[in-house]
This record gives structure tokens, C-alpha cells and sequence, in this order.
């Protein structure tokens, strides 16, 4: 789909004085642009109108009012509060907040992760350099979705249950998740405890959830190291040796003189990373936690509506990017620096 | 000796603060390690990669066909000890060759120990473990060739033995699918590592051409291929790969004439050339944008025309700038056919699956996810170290400045 | 390659297609199903692939099961060979799209026959004869001393997304107002990984299911079916709604498996049962089962033998059921509800007449 001008089949010995209409430099361009655009057209028309047909005839056209039915099926964790009865929209919008709820703390955990691991990789500590380097090689090099089933079945699902499981102040981790002390009812202050068998606590959070954030922050955490170390290696070394011979130590130095020169190289690469950590999060599917892909999945299937559903996952994860991006770019205004 | 421990000194114990977290870190690396060490040796049962390494390796393709991809396989590595000698018996012009570098001795003898150990640690029959060795003499022997006599090549043989490869790929299709008087081995059939390779060498192939259009057509002056573009790769950027795997398998059947749409296998390469093509759009333009524009205004005023211009001035150095991202696009491209095991597709991960659930295996999941984790990386560590060499050779810098 | 394929598949029903608008008006049968599986020369049937018992791939790389042996004894009425079947691991959240699609042409695929799943503003598929009575069962560890769904209150039950199953369990527990948390996975493998890794007390589905993953369990006494019936599970084949002619030859072939056991026809004895009926003219019921007489096989659009190629690939149904689910399989499951309709079950072929 190059512009590329149509080949003259008989090149003709006389210089012509005139080039023929289909070699102007004015037509050239339009033509070109005409018959890309009617061959899109085409191809466009081509694939609706089988679509048209062969939905016709399987007796599934386009229609919205499924959105309204029960769902019929639960969900296992929602922040939404969800229950069968309630319409296929309610449970696509509880798993719509699944999603968010772990793209946001993913993103704020690979921040950190990526921050600590990238500012690490210039650390005086050679152990610590290495260290960092090995995270970032070898984790970049395996695929997500096998860490996360990693995480799920070979760590998370190995812990131990009830009264075995990891027992800190305040905090249990056992198979069935983790489990924070806080607020419960009453407003009183409420630890971890044992009933039934079955811990409880004011904050929960399940195996499920606890091994997408793992993969995801893990994952994401080696990509965001990188564009940290790119950003500080773009700071002058001028600024270190200023800064040391101030006095600053090497943590001071990175803190105050050298991160925040390096955030209008980091933000832009960070851009790219959280819109990547938001549309991995639709591989929760393999670890059973309920995010929007998972639970549209299951309404395809309950309704056999499959291009209704695909339109909808589209158009969620879209406006998710487009959201990460908007805020991403506000911020990158704010730490550009301003031409004088 | 001296200077190691001075190094180690410098490194490790400069400061006080610096000492007390080496001793961390070195206390954390050591119990880490024991306790791996320990449920290697101890707990963990490798039967389950042992017994299913023909399963991992190429799926359910029928035993009585397998030597199609033993043929396919020795003409494979033929091929690379060949393509290997010949780059070392052309070095670039400008630099003094060497027939084996240090490097070569080290791949040669890395690639021998691999070679000679892993049949064995696998437990593979005599007969197999034999193929392996065959196989990796062919390539010292095929690279020993090429290195001794292919200098004398002339540079049309040169270009004509740049075709093999791509005559290989054809030929390999043959060998894997069938027809042309072999028999027909059907897609469902395809599996395991085989599978991965296919479907991410298939991506890696025809993304390259359609990215690179993309990419000239984000950056053309024509309103509608640039927006066209634009709107595609912004489209497919924004989309996470598993709802376009998913969009191919549930949608496509419905947007082409019954019966039309092709395996689901060829789907999803299909679906994931597509999705690779978007993104090597962006690193491609990247590269684009580094060549500086009067270079096309030169080439133009010269009277080359604009493909001549685009084919032998800008794309040239465009691509070489992006090369490093290109390949880090590849090798995501590798990851991401993990993602075939989600809509149903034995491919590593797949295989993988299938073969824990198979209950004499049950519950091994960490033996298996370890072996993957490791060949997936050494497939990307593989094509990144490629990548740098290759960025070196390409070095524009390593030019001498009269020439 | 597939190119190729894919085109000769399209001349091929094309051509079809006109043969199939020229034949109209003689009363021949027009199923573009039926030319397009026999001018491809083999049938793609939908499967699970991974259920003891009903699909799944045995140690030399063949499918076997239940499932497998409705499409072989498809196969061989429509093409008169077993063999000539590829099949696709489908998941229970893809295996609609692909039928519909036009991606597998039959569905054998432990799937249950529901209204909104057979209606035309539901799902649209058409169903065959029902192959498997089976019901919705609960499997929990004997060690946990769960005995009823009551035992089960606020704790994680795993579950296949995208089945009946899933649906079902909702009800139940709504009805009897027992709060638990569903935890889903995609594929029967995971669910019972997850169960195995004691990530749940309890999984549900359809108690075939259960009994055959038990049998792979490591320890298959340390895990119990609890007394209940959550649902009724008719596991049925099914086509796509719009080739009704399609439907009805795979309908009769299924009753044909059923009737042969009935009328006492196996495997072994098939050949000689034709010899029988070809000898013997005043056996009318036989003569037109095995198609010696009249024009069954014509009015299906499938040859006259075709019962006689379905039994000789497959055996009868109960020689089915009881080499893959049976007593003589490692699932040791009880006839049951499947035993023939004479001895008290529900398996019952109208009459070929």
C-alpha cells in the first residue's frame, strides 16, 4: 500500500513534453489514494455483508437487548457488588472494575518495582548492579503468561491452608489468600482469625488476584526498570559529580538531582508500559481471577452473541488506553522541561 | 588473584553500608539457591519432561511421518552452519576477518557439550540421541566447509546462496503440511515446540513487509493512506492480543463465505502477523524519523525514483536504527504465542497443559513451567545476542572515514 | 497450502450449491452440509478432547471415548469410513462460535441440550438424539466431611466458566440461600488442577465427569461424589439449525447405534445379521434397518447401508457406552439412566419405518 506510482509499461524513447495524465505529480497522489481507499471499501463491504448474511442465517443479529437479561452465573470476587440475577451488563461492568482494580495497583507496584530495580542498576554495590541485570534479562525473556501460571499454580497454589498457612502480625497468607487486618464491623479494629477452618479478615484478597498482580507487577516491573536505567543514563554524569561534591549522598544525589532531571525521558516510555500492563491484564483469564475478558467470555458463551461481546471488549480496553494515555501525556507536559 | 579480590573489594565491601548489603544479598542468593538446588535434585520429578519430550517437542504429528522433520531439521541446520562460515569468510571489508573467532570456538564447544548432554539427560533412546549427535557434526562440518572454501563464492553466489532460506521455508512447509506427493499431516496434528516456531517464524516473515508499509504509509503525505494507517496500527496497538486471537477464532468464520475461513492454527498466525505488523509500524517509523529527510531530497534530486529512493537511501538506514526495537518486536512475537494455548492451540504451553493433565503427571506443574521458562529463554536470548551481532556488523561507525 | 484448499472447497461448494438448486424440485435431499462434508471428503467434528472417557487422545496419539465414537459412526454412514474424521479440541466457550461458523460440522462434545441452546433466538443449534443422561454432581475430599451442599457455605467451589454447570450452580445455592464463592477457570484441566491443589473444597459438573477425572486422581478413594443431583444433563450432539436435512441424517444415524442394540446387532455380528437379512425376505424390520429394502438411506441423503457402516465402525450403542464409560472402562459407571428403554432406561429409537 505504498505510494507507489504505477510502473510506465513502454517507456518512451521521445522526451515527452507533457507527462500523460497518470504520471502528473498532481494526479499521482489521488489516484493512488482512490484506489487504495475503494479496494478498503471493498474488502469492508465484502466482509459486513457475510457477516450480515451468515448471522442472519445462525439467527444471531446484531442486537443489544441481551445486555439487559440475567447473567444467570456468579462472580467470584467483585468489587461491584454482583449476584446472578442482576442483567449480563452488571456483570460486565463488575468485571470492567476487576480490571481497573488490578491494572491500577498493578501499575503503582511496577512503578516502584521498576524504580527501585532501575535506580539498583546504578548502584556502587556490583552484587546489586548484577542482580538488577539478571531480573530484568531473564524475566524479559520468558513469556507472561507462563509466569502467571507460574506464580498461580507452582507458587500461590502450594501455600499452605487454615492453621499452617504464614502467620505475620496482622497478616496471613495461606492458599486461600491474604488476608490484612483493618476496619470491620463496628468500626473496630479486626486481625485475621480462624472460623471454621476458613480464615476471615476485613481485607481480603484472593490467590487469584494475588498472582496476576505477582506476574503483572514482576513483568512489568523488568520493562519500567529499563526505561528508568534509559532516563538516568541520559542525565549528564556532570550532574552526579556536581551533586556529589556538594556532599549528597548516592541516594540523595538519585533523589533530588538526578530522577526528577530524568522524568521527561522516563514518562514517555512509561506511557507504552502501562498500556501494555493494562491490556496484559486480560491473561487473569489463566489464573481464574474475573476480569472483563474473562467474564465476557463467559457471556459469549451463555449467549452465543460473540460480535456484540468482542464490540464491547474492544471498545472497554480502547478507552482504558486512551484514558492511561491522557493522563500519561498531562504529565508529561508537567515535567517537560519549558523552553525559554 | 590479587586483582581479583581487590575488584571484589571495590565492588562488593567499599563501604560500610555497601559490605552490610553484599552480606544480604550474598546470604539471600545462597539459601535461594540451596533451597532450588535441593527440590531440583530431591523433590522434583523430571519423568514427566523425560517421558513427553517428543510431545513438547512436535505435538501429536504421526510418529510414521516424524523424519519429514528430521529432514527438515538437518537441512535447517545445514543451512545455519553454512550461513555461519560464509559471514565469517566475508568479513566486512573494512575489518580484518577472522576464520574462528573466540567467540565461534566458544559457541562450537558450548553447542557440542549441549548437544551430547541433553539427550542424555532426557533419557532419549540411542537412536534419537544418535540423530542429535549426527546433527550437531553436521553443523560444525557444514560451518568448517563454508568457512574454508566460501570466500572463494563470487558475490552472485553470494546472493544466490542468500535464497536457500527463503527456498528452505517453502520447502519446510512441504515437509511439515504434506502434498506434493508427501502425505497430508492436518494442522490439528501440529504441536509442541514445532508449533511455536511455525506459527512465530510465519508472524515474524510476513509482518515485516506489511509493518514496513504501515510504517511509510503513517509518514506519507497522502491524507488517506496516512490516516489509514494511523487507524489501524492505533486500532490494533490498543487491543489486547487475546481478544484479537479471540476475535479470529469466533468472528472470522462469520466474516468470510462458509467454509472459507482457513485452520485455526493458520488463524491465529494469521491474527498474530497482523498484530505484529502494527507494532513493528511504530518501531519501523521510529527509524524512519532518525533519517534525516533531506537524505529522500537528495536521492529525489538525484532522480532516483520515490521506491528507488525509499529502496536503496532511506529504508536502509531507517531499518538499521531500528533494528534493536525490530527485534525486540520478534522476540515478543515469540512470547506471545503463548497465548495460543488460551484458545485451545497445543503449542508449548499448550502441550504443556494437556500433559499435566494427564494424571500420572498431576501436580508437576513446576518441573514443566521451569523447562519452558527455560527454552523460551534461550530462543530470546538467542535472537537478542543475534540482534547485536548484527548491529555490529552493521555499525556505520566501525567505517573507516576514507573510503 | 491452505490456499488451495480452501479454494477447491469453495468451487467445490459452489458447485454444490447449484447442484443442490438444480436437484430442488425432485425430492431429493438438499443438505450443503452433507455435499460439503463428502466433497471434502472427511467430517470435522467438535470435541472436548481432554475427558476421560468421552474425547480424548490416547497413548498412540488417537482419539477414543464416546463423543469420539458418535463421530466415527457419523463418519462412516456419511463416508463409510471411521477414519475420516479430524477432530478439534474445542472449549466450552468456543465451541458454539465454531459450529455456527461452520468451523466443525458436528458438535459431539459433552454438551447439554437446553432450550435457549436448541431455540432459534437462543443459540440456535439443532440436537440430535440425547447420548448421555447424565446430572450435575458435586466432588469434595472425604476429609473435609462435607456430606451435603449445605457443608459447602462460604467456601470456594470450583467450576468450568461458560457451562450449564456454571448456571446451575447458581441457582441451586441462590435457592437454598448458601453463600460460596465460585472460582472459574476456562478449561476442564484447570478446574481440576485447582481442585487438586486443594484451591477449592469442592468442584462441580457433570457427575460422568467427575467419576472419570476421579479415576486419574492420584488417590481416587480420598475423594467423594456428595448425594445430589443439582440438574438434569442430557449430553447431546448437536448441529447447526440451518441445514435441517443435515440434522435428520445425523438424528438417525445416533437412533440407528440405539436401535442396533436393541434389535440385538453388534459389531461382531453385523455382517452376518446383513447376510440374515438379505437371505431371509420375510424379515421386513431388519431388511429396511440394515437398508437391504426400501429407500431410508436415500431419503437421509446417506447410502442404504449406512446403519450396517455405523455399527461396523462403532458397534451398537450399548457396546459404546460400555467400552468408553462402562464397567469394562476405567470410568465403572453404571447404565443407569442409559440403559435401553425394555430394561427400564431412556435410550429409545423411534421406529425405522
Amino acid at each position: 500500500m505504498a505510494p507507489v506510482p504505477p510502473a510506465d509499461p513502454s517507456p518512451s524513447p521521445l522526451p515527452a513534453p507533457k507527462p500523460p495524465w497518470w504520471r502528473d505529480r498532481r494526479v499521482v497522489p489521488w489516484l493512488v489514494q482512490a484506489v487504495v481507499g475503494l479496494l478498503v471499501l471493498l474488502l469492508i463491504a465484502f466482509l459486513l455483508g457475510n457477516l450480515v448474511r451468515n448471522l442472519t442465517a445462525a439467527g444471531l443479529l446484531l442486537s443489544w437487548r441481551w445486555l439487559q437479561q440475567p447473567a444467570g452465573f456468579d462472580i467470584s470476587e467483585s468489587v461491584l457488588p454482583f449476584n446472578a440475577q442482576l442483567p449480563y451488563w452488571r456483570a460486565l461492568a463488575a468485571g470492567l472494575v476487576n480490571t481497573i482494580r488490578a491494572v491500577l495497583v498493578g501499575l503503582v507496584g511496577a512503578t516502584l518495582l521498576g524504580t527501585l530495580v532501575g535506580m539498583a542498576s546504578f548502584s556502587h554495590n556490583g552484587l546489586l548492579r548484577r542482580l538488577a541485570r539478571v531480573y530484568v534479562e531473564v524475566v524479559r525473556n520468558i513469556p507472561l503468561l507462563l509466569q502467571l501460571v507460574f506464580w498461580y499454580f507452582v507458587v500461590f497454589l502450594t501455600l499452605p491452608n487454615g492453621v499452617a498457612a504464614i502467620q505475620l502480625p496482622g497478616v496471613v497468607l495461606a492458599k486461600s489468600g491474604l488476608y490484612i487486618a483493618g476496619l470491620g464491623e463496628g468500626l473496630r479494629w479486626m486481625g485475621p482469625s480462624l472460623v471454621n477452618g476458613v480464615w476471615q479478615a476485613p481485607v481480603r484478597l484472593s490467590v487469584e488476584f494475588g498472582s496476576l498482580l505477582t506476574g503483572l507487577i514482576v513483568y512489568s516491573g523488568a520493562f519500567i526498570a529499563e526505561v528508568v536505567r534509559g532516563g538516568i543514563a541520559a542525565v549528564p554524569k556532570g550532574q552526579w559529580e556536581a551533586a556529589s561534591s556538594l556532599g549528597l549522598n548516592w541516594f540523595a544525589t538519585l533523589r533530588r538531582i538526578v530522577l526528577p532531571q530524568s522524568l521527561r525521558v522516563i514518562v514517555p516510555g512509561l506511557n507504552t508500559q502501562y498500556i501494555s500492563l493494562a491490556k496484559n491484564s486480560s491473561l487473569a483469564v489463566a489464573v481464574g481471577y474475573s476480569d472483563l475478558y474473562s467474564v465476557a467470555e463467559t457471556t459469549l458463551n451463555q449467549t452465543g452473541r460473540a460480535v456484540e461481546v468482542i464490540l464491547v471488549l474492544l471498545a472497554a480496553y480502547l478507552t482504558l488506553d486512551l484514558l492511561i494515555s491522557a493522563l500519561m501525556n498531562g504529565l508529561n507536559r508537567l515535567v517537560q522541561i519549558r523552553e525559554r | 588473584m590479587k586483582h581479583l579480590l581487590r575488584r571484589l573489594r571495590a565492588e562488593l565491601f567499599a563501604t560500610r553500608a555497601d559490605a552490610a548489603l553484599s552480606l544480604v544479598l550474598i546470604s539471600l542468593i545462597s539459601l535461594g539457591a540451596i533451597g532450588f538446588l535441593r527440590w531440583a535434585f530431591t523433590q522434583a520429578q523430571w519423568a514427566v519432561v523425560k517421558v513427553n519430550s517428543t510431545l513438547f517437542a512436535v505435538g501429536r504429528y504421526p510418529v510414521e511421518q516424524q523424519w519429514r522433520l528430521w529432514l527438515l531439521t538437518a537441512l535447517l541446520i545445514a543451512a545455519s552452519g553454512a550461513t555461519w562460515g560464509l559471514i565469517r569468510a566475508h568479513p566486512r571489508p573494512d575489518r580484518t576477518g577472522v576464520l574462528w573467532p573466540r567467540n565461534d570456538r566458544l559457541a562450537v564447544v558450548l553447542l557440542s557439550l549441549i548437544a551430547l548432554a541433553l539427550p542424555l539427560a532426557l533419557d532419549l533412546s540411542l537412536a534419537i540421541a544418535g540423530r542429535w549427535w549426527g546433527l550437531t557434526v553436521l553443523l560444525v562440518v557444514c560451518r568448517w566447509l563454508a568457512g574454508r572454501f566460501g570466500a572463494r563464492l563470487s558475490p552472485a553466489g553470494q546472493r544466490l546462496a542468500a535464497l536457500v532460506w527463503p527456498v528452505l521455508y517453502l520447502v519446510g512447509m512441504v515437509l511439515i503440511s504434506g502434498g506434493l506427493g508427501l502425505v497430508t499431516v492436518s494442522p490439528s496434528e501440529w504441536g509442541g515446540l514445532m508449533l511455536t516456531l511455525l506459527a512465530s517464524s510465519f508472524a515474524i516473515l510476513l509482518c515485516f513487509p506489511i509493518g514496513v508499509l504501515l510504517a511509510l504509509g503513517r509518514r506519507s503525505d497522502l491524507p488517506l493512506l496516512r490516516w489509514g494507517s494511523v487507524l489501524y496500527i492505533e486500532f490494533i496497538r490498543g487491543a489486547p492480543l487475546i481478544t484479537l486471537l479471540f476475535l479470529g477464532q469466533n468472528i472470522l468464520g462469520f466474516l468470510l463465505p462458509g467454509g472459507l475461513a482457513p485452520d485455526r492454527i493458520w488463524r491465529a498466525a494469521w491474527v498474530l502477523t497482523f498484530f505484529a505488523a502494527a507494532y513493528l509500524a511504530e518501531a519501523v517509523r521510529s527509524g524512519l524519523a532518525a533519517v534525516p529527510r533531506g537524505q529522500l531530497e537528495a536521492a529525489r534530486s538525484l532522480g532516483l525514483s520515490y521506491p528507488k529512493a525509499l529502496q536503496h537511501v532511506v529504508l536502509p538506514q531507517a531499518l538499521r536504527v531500528a533494528l534493536p526495537a525490530i527485534v525486540g518486536q520478534f522476540i515478543s512475537l515469540l512470547q506471545d504465542t503463548t497465548l495460543l494455548s488460551l484458545i485451545g492451540l497445543l503449542e508449548l504451553l499448550g502441550t504443556a497443559r494437556t500433559v499435566m493433565a494427564n494424571p500420572a503427571f498431576l501436580g508437576r506443574n513446576g518441573e514443566v513451567y521451569l523447562t519452558l521458562a527455560l527454552l523460551f529463554w534461550g530462543c530470546c536470548a538467542a535472537l537478542g545476542l543475534g540482534s547485536r551481532a548484527l548491529e555490529r556488523r552493521l555499525d556505520p561507525h566501525a567505517l573507516p572515514s576514507a573510503t | 497450502m491452505f490456499w488451495n484448499r480452501t479454494r477447491s472447497l469453495g468451487v467445490s461448494l459452489l458447485a454444490a450449491g447449484l447442484l443442490a438448486g438444480c436437484a430442488g424440485e425432485d425430492g431429493g435431499v438438499q443438505s450443503q452440509k452433507l455435499s460439503t462434508i463428502t466433497g471434502r471428503g472427511k467430517l470435522i467434528c467438535g470435541v472436548e478432547g481432554k475427558l476421560p472417557g468421552f474425547s480424548f487422545v490416547g497413548p498412540d496419539g488417537k482419539y477414543l471415548g464416546l463423543d469420539v465414537d458418535v463421530c466415527k459412526a457419523v463418519a462412516a454412514a456419511v463416508l463409510g469410513d471411521p477414519e475420516k474424521v479430524e477432530y478439534r479440541d474445542l472449549n466450552s466457550s468456543e465451541r458454539f462460535a465454531a459450529l455456527a461458523s461452520g468451523e466443525v460440522d458436528l458438535l459431539s462434545r459433552n454438551t447439554t441440550m437446553t432450550l435457549s441452546r436448541d431455540a432459534a433466538g437462543g443459540n440456535g443449534l439443532s440436537f440430535g438424539p440425547t447420548t448421555f443422561y447424565d446430572g450435575q454432581g458435586v466432588l469434595v475430599p472425604v476429609a473435609s466431611g462435607i456430606k451435603d451442599l449445605k457443608g459447602l457455605a462460604g467456601k470456594p467451589i470450583c467450576v468450568e466458566s461458560g457451562t450449564t454447570t456454571e448456571l446451575n450452580l447458581a441457582d441451586r445455592m441462590r435457592e437454598q440461600n448458601i453463600p460460596y464463592t465460585p472460582l472459574k477457570f476456562q478449561t476442564s484441566d484447570q478446574t481440576f488442577a485447582a481442585y487438586l491443589g486443594d484451591r477449592c473444597v469442592a468442584v462441580t459438573s457433570d457427575r460422568s465427569q467427575l467419576a472419570g477425572k476421579r479415576t486419574s486422581f492420584p488417590n481416587p478413594d480420598a475423594h467423594i461424589l456428595l448425594p445430589v443431583v443439582m440438574s438434569k444433563e442430557p449430553l447431546t450432539p448437536a448441529t447447526i439449525n440451518g441445514d435441517p436435512a443435515w440434522a435428520d441424517a445425523v438424528r438417525w444415524i445416533v437412533y440407528g447405534l440405539m436401535q442396533a442394540e436393541e434389535s440385538g446387532i453388534t459389531q461382531a455380528n453385523v455382517d452376518a445379521k446383513l447376510a440374515e437379512a438379505k437371505a431371509n425376505t420375510n424379515q421386513a424390520d431388519l431388511r429396511r434397518f440394515l437398508g437391504v429394502e426400501g429407500d431410508f438411506g436415500k431419503q437421509l441423503g446417506l447410502p442404504p447401508d449406512f446403519v450396517v457402516k455405523a455399527v461396523k465402525a462403532a458397534g451398537n450403542y450399548g457396546e459404546i457406552f460400555d467400552r468408553n464409560v462402562g464397567p469394562a472402562s476405567a470410568l465403572k459407571l453404571d447404565r443407569g439412566l442409559n440403559r435401553q428403554w425394555k430394561d427400564g432406561g431412556l435410550i429409545y429409537s423411534p421406529p425405522f419405518r
